[in-house]
């Protein structure tokens, strides 16, 4: 394993704090992702992921600490939207899709394209979109299920529903937070296929659970555990740390 | 994408009836010869016109809180600024006819010892430059308030809460004599609009058919905003604000967008409203005037636009109607049609009516359920 130097690394966080009321959520979380790589990112409840993911969209600010994208992009100076300009996608645990909408009409909303509100209230939508949202829609399983409202897709549908608009954004780097929580076992699976498709050109982070999914992704897994880094290596590897078994079985 | 068919059938069924009013009311009201059966009153042709004000103001209302989930409480401040801006046109117009006789100051002004006009009613003797204002103070207003209220993220019932106590604050301050607007009595003994005179039947009507227009245009706009990307984004915000963030989107600037735009609408509203009406005062600040227009476009049905505009008609004709035949029952069955509505017509009386239609037809192919091996086996698809 090559130590990447922060210019090259897509994601660079290091000694992140953040503390809520006293409650300390993050402890001087380091953790970096090179480009086009894919982590897993396992923890017991309580750990920081959710905070972790907060703070890379710009939802949380950190008390202390670095978080640079791109090698050089300030992300605890920018807000959600800017970050999301800047290329990275977010998945919520909960499948968050635009229920009343069309499935076609969610990607489309998310399609990489100008955002101002005076852009989409005068402007056309370029020529090419319909075959961009038509490509997420087949990639993601979708196509026969493109006019129906997304409110009445089934949950693993919304999940990928949700996958897809993120590829719509074309961003550099994903993060999925339990996308296969509440999954039939065939859908797990269905899942795991597309996040490796996904994977080969985007950088990808999956904050999950399910230790079997994460097995299937075969990428290199961090755990966390209070608020920091507790281990970093092949799922075999950290699965055998005494330390790593001593959290996951010792509670 | 999705449906860019802007109207739709009952718009354009909307836009008809709305255009052939305006040709045939005034007909009637003016071609006809009193006692024949064709004939309206000029009181019938006034309470319609006003009613089509409140369905503008419902209209503009539904923008906001159908399509961008909204809810305004104090809707009706920006449909009181937009009256009181085509009022201080129609005091102007007064000239030296008042009471007092003076050729520069309103009657009012005169009252209270002032000598010159103060500078808010500087160019309202222009015609042009009062139905710019009745646009634009609305507008300024939303668009800074909403603009902070916006940015700072208040929403759900903090933001109700303080655009109700926006409406109300106006109120207070409408009320008082130094504002310059009238204090208590407002602005009324309107002579002449345009050169016409106010009351006679002639200017009656036209005030009519101006009023169906502007409606028409409403909807027209209002179509046409919601039914763009745009519209599609604020639906998003409605129904999942921090996942339209997450995109990219800057909601704050979306909802101050057309926060404004409504607010221009209810303005607009307002200027036809007080020549009809013949009066305006701080009375139509009240909270309560916002909160029945709410009720209107909960019972006409959220979301649907033709609906908020039929929602108001009805429930003022209902009005007119209760308040003559039972005066002291009114405002019981004002908040029993509420909670009915709002228990059992969730999407107002236009969501009933699709849902009985839809009962009567099949639904298009491609949205009938998908059987469920079809969901959990899901066909790979080769890129």
């Amino acid at each position: 394993m090559t130590d990447p130097v922060l210019t090259s690394s897509l994601l660079y966080l290091d000694d992140v704090r953040v503390s809520f009321d006293g409650y300390k959520a993050l402890r001087g979380l380091s953790l970096v992702l090179a480009p086009n790589e894919m982590r897993a990112i396992i923890g017991p409840n309580g750990a920081g992921k959710t905070t972790m993911m907060d703070v890379i969209t710009g939802k949380t600010r950190p008390d202390e600490g670095t978080v640079f994208f791109g090698g050089s992009v300030d992300l605890t100076k920018r807000d959600e939207a800017e970050i999301a300009e800047l290329g990275i996608g977010r998945k919520f645990q909960k499948p968050t899709v635009f229920e009343n909408h069309s499935v076609d009409t969610n990607v489309a909303l998310a399609l990489k394209a100008p955002r101002g509100a005076f852009a989409t209230l005068f402007g056309r939508a370029a020529r090419d979109a319909r075959e961009k949202v038509d490509g997420i829609l087949r990639r993601i399983r979708l196509w026969d299920h493109r006019a129906r409202r997304a409110g009445d897709l089934s949950h693993g549908q919304k999940q990928w529903l949700e996958i897809g608009m993120l590829l719509a954004q074309d961003p550099k780097l994903l993060l999925v937070d339990e996308p296969v929580a509440g999954m039939t076992d065939s859908e797990t699976a269905t899942t795991a296929e597309l996040l490796r498709e996904i994977a080969r050109d985007h950088a990808v982070v999956v904050v999950e659970h399910d230790m079997a999914f994460v097995r299937d992704l075969g990428v290199k897994v961090t755990v966390l555990h209070e608020g920091a880094v507790l281990a970093e290596g092949p799922l075999d590897r950290v699965s055998a740390d005494p330390r790593v078994v001593e959290v996951y079985l010792g509670r | 994408m999705q449906n860019h068919r802007t109207f739709g059938p009952r718009g354009l069924v909307f836009l008809a009836v709305l255009l052939a009013a305006a040709a045939l009311v005034p007909a009637s009201s003016l071609l006809t010869p009193a006692g024949s059966a064709l004939h309206l009153s000029t009181y019938a042709v006034t309470l319609v016109g006003k009613y089509l004000c409140y369905a503008l103001l419902a209209l503009s209302l539904d923008l906001v809180w159908g399509y961008c989930g909204i809810l305004c409480l104090g809707q009706g401040a920006f449909f009181a600024l937009g009256g009181y801006a085509m009022g201080m046109y129609l005091m102007r117009q007064i000239g030296a006819r008042g009471s007092y006789a003076n050729p520069d100051l309103p009657d009012f002004m005169v009252f209270l010892n002032y000598h010159s006009l103060p500078w808010t009613w500087w160019g309202f003797s222009s015609f042009p430059y009062a139905v710019l204002m009745a646009l634009a103070v609305p507008g300024a207003l939303a668009l800074v308030f909403g603009y902070f209220a916006f940015r700072s993220r208040v929403t759900g019932v903090y933001l109700s809460i303080i655009t109700q106590a926006l409406t109300y604050a106006l109120l207070l301050a409408f009320f008082r004599n130094e504002m310059g607007f009238g204090g208590n009595n407002g602005l009324t003994d309107f002579k002449d609009i345009l050169g016409h005179d106010v009351r006679s039947d002639g200017t009656r009507a036209a005030l009519f058919a101006t009023s169906c227009v502007a409606l028409a245009l409403g909807y027209v706009v209002a179509a046409a905003v919601t039914g763009s990307k745009f519209g599609q984004v604020t639906v998003a915000i409605r129904d999942a604000e921090s996942r339209v963030r997450f995109l990219g989107y800057r909601v704050e600037h979306y909802k101050t967008l057309v926060f404004t735009l409504s607010a221009m609408m209810a303005g607009m509203a307002g200027a036809l409203y007080v020549p009809q009406v013949g009066i305006i005062n701080p009375g139509e600040f009240a909270p309560a005037n916002s909160i029945e227009a709410v009720i209107w476009v909960a019972v006409g049905g959220r979301g649907t636009l033709v609906g908020a505009a039929l929602g108001a008609v009805l429930v003022n004709w209902g009005k007119t109607y209760f308040t003559g035949a039972f005066p002291e029952y009114w405002l019981f069955l004002l908040g029993g049609l509420f909670v009915l509505v709002t228990l059992f017509l969730p999407q107002g009386i236009l969501g009933l009516v699709d849902r009985l239609t839809a009962r009567r037809r099949p639904g298009p192919p491609a949205e009938r359920p998908v059987a469920p091996e079809e969901q959990v086996l899901p066909r790979p698809v080769a890129e």
